[in-house]
């Protein structure tokens, strides 16, 4: 245990090390001003004088931000349209619609360091790539074609009576503000639509692919397997899927769905595998971390397959008790038919916050201890803070990983019992 | 100002659901020493039932996140 904590931790030390050092030799092609750049100790005392020499607090593509462990967090669980393997930055296919047509291609054609933080050199329609991920310039007057970019810059601006993180790109002549994300609400409430829509392969969806094409392989596997050794005792991976199968069935399906589980024992199954599959993938270190699960779209659509199949398939008993509620007085039927009308679409919501956030917090917590680095090192200052925490936080960071392994199971099983008992509800015969 | 008072309205939320869940891991083992031949029922049902309160909680942290906007 102390040796595998001391390999991790040394591995994680060369790691940003490295990264750092790297970012130090090709610092000056862009002045990036990027709060996740992360500094260790090594030849810091230089580039402590160069961001001094820029002199100017506020302003400037030059300026580098104070090390903000939030922002980071933030940006490392949001998803990307570059996947990152350590400092690698591998392009992925974009996909972009706008009012003045389809933007297609890889998002290398925004020129980002093959190592780094995916921040573009080169801009495209007005579209550039800051952090991996693909932005826009605001200012629709903006020439269209390509355009060199400088760096970017990160300022808090109030907007509409709230403080927002405004990003600037610089081009050659002039800053241009970029546009704000897309609220979750669609613009109904208030909330700003951005003036083009990403239907890119981003990183999330790339490893959702390689779930679906490894937990395909796998089972196919544990299939020839069983049509080959019929009857024997199954044995290697054969065996370890039967029982996490037998135990879907023995402890989820039959209990809550009596008689007719089979009919959606294939959907318990494929939410369990996918959901359990997606947690896991995103636990291994310097692997892109995709944070898939832990993306509101993909647990709503989730919550919502659930939603569909538990109401199409209720039968007249579970829609009467919902709608009519028999048996009860009037005055409470006020209060219990509006309450269970809540109720069905409670529900589903619950089953979607609960795996965004359980997932998402525990990315976050990672991404906080491994800050821990550059918060005690003062941004790289400290060597001796840098150290010191390095060593602390990678036992931090073990443990949290030891505990995030069972909470990707607990929550795959959790979404599989309540998508189970749900539609169990809503199948029961009346009695 | 606002961001102090939502970090105590998560704590609130917290507090909350883990007397919940604490309750209910807390009945869960007592019944467990009480018949240790339930055992898998009542832990499937542990889970689920702290699953219902984790809900709630969650309910609570998302509306002072949605209020911090």
């Amino acid at each position: 245990m102390i040796r595998l904590a001391a390999i991790f931790s040394l591995m994680i030390c060369v790691a940003f090390s490295m990264y750092a050092q790297h970012n130090h030799d090709g610092h000056d092609h862009s002045g990036h001003d990027h709060s996740t750049q992360d500094h260790s100790g090594h030849d810091h005392s230089a580039h402590a004088s160069k961001t001094e020499a820029h002199g100017d607090e506020h302003g400037g593509c030059g300026h580098h931000a104070a090390f903000d462990v939030a922002e980071t967090a933030m940006h490392h669980i949001s998803d990307a349209n570059v996947y990152s393997i350590g400092p690698l930055q591998i392009p992925l296919p974009i996909m972009l619609k706008s009012d003045d047509g389809w933007e297609l291609g890889m998002s290398s054609k925004f020129h980002p360091d093959l190592l780094g933080h995916g921040d573009g050199h080169l801009g495209h329609n007005r579209y550039v790539l800051h952090g991996g991920i693909v932005k826009r310039i605001a200012d629709a007057s903006f020439p269209m074609g390509e355009f060199d970019v400088e760096g970017f810059m990160h300022s808090e601006e109030k907007i509409g009576g709230k403080k927002k993180d405004v990003t600037y790109v610089c081009t050659g002549d002039a800053m241009h503000k970029l546009e704000q994300k897309s609220t979750f609400d669609g613009g109904l409430f208030g909330g700003g639509m951005s003036s083009y829509k990403d239907f890119s392969l981003t990183k999330n969806v790339t490893s959702m692919l390689i779930v679906c094409l490894f937990l395909f392989w796998i089972f196919r596997r544990a299939a020839k397997a069983y049509k080959k050794q019929d009857g024997e005792a199954p044995k290697g991976l054969q065996g370890m899927l039967e029982t996490f199968v037998l135990f879907i069935r023995d402890e989820v399906a039959i209990p809550f769905l009596g008689h007719n589980w089979e009919k959606y024992f294939t959907f318990l199954l494929s939410i369990f595998f996918f959901i359990l599959g997606l947690n896991l993938f995103g636990q291994i270190p310097f692997f892109g971390g995709s944070n898939v699960t832990g993306n509101l779209a993909v647990t709503m659509v989730l919550a919502l397959l659930t939603f569909l199949i538990t109401n199409f398939s209720g039968n007249a008993h579970y829609w009467k008790h919902l709608l009519v509620a028999p048996g009860v007085p009037f005055i409470v039927k006020l209060i219990i038919i509006p309450v269970e009308l809540m109720g069905l679409f409670i529900k589903p919501l619950t089953l979607m916050l609960r795996l965004f956030a359980n997932i998402t917090a525990g990315h976050i917590v990672m991404v906080v201890f491994i800050g821990f680095i550059f918060i005690f090192g003062k941004s790289g200052e400290s060597l001796v803070g840098a150290g010191g925490a390095a060593v602390g936080s990678t036992l931090l960071t073990m443990f949290m990983m030891a505990i995030e392994l069972i909470v990707a199971l607990v929550q795959a099983f959790v979404f599989t019992i309540l998508t189970a008992s749900y539609i169990g509800a809503a199948t029961e015969e009346a009695h | 100002m606002v961001g102090s008072i939502v970090a105590i309205g998560m704590g609130l939320a917290v507090i909350g659901a883990g007397l919940g869940i604490g309750w209910i891991g807390a009945k869960a083992m007592e019944s467990i020493a009480r018949q240790p031949e339930a055992v898998g029922d009542i832990r499937s049902n542990m889970i689920l039932m702290a699953a219902f309160i984790e809900g709630a909680a969650l309910i609570a942290i998302l509306l002072s996140f949605l209020v911090a906007g």
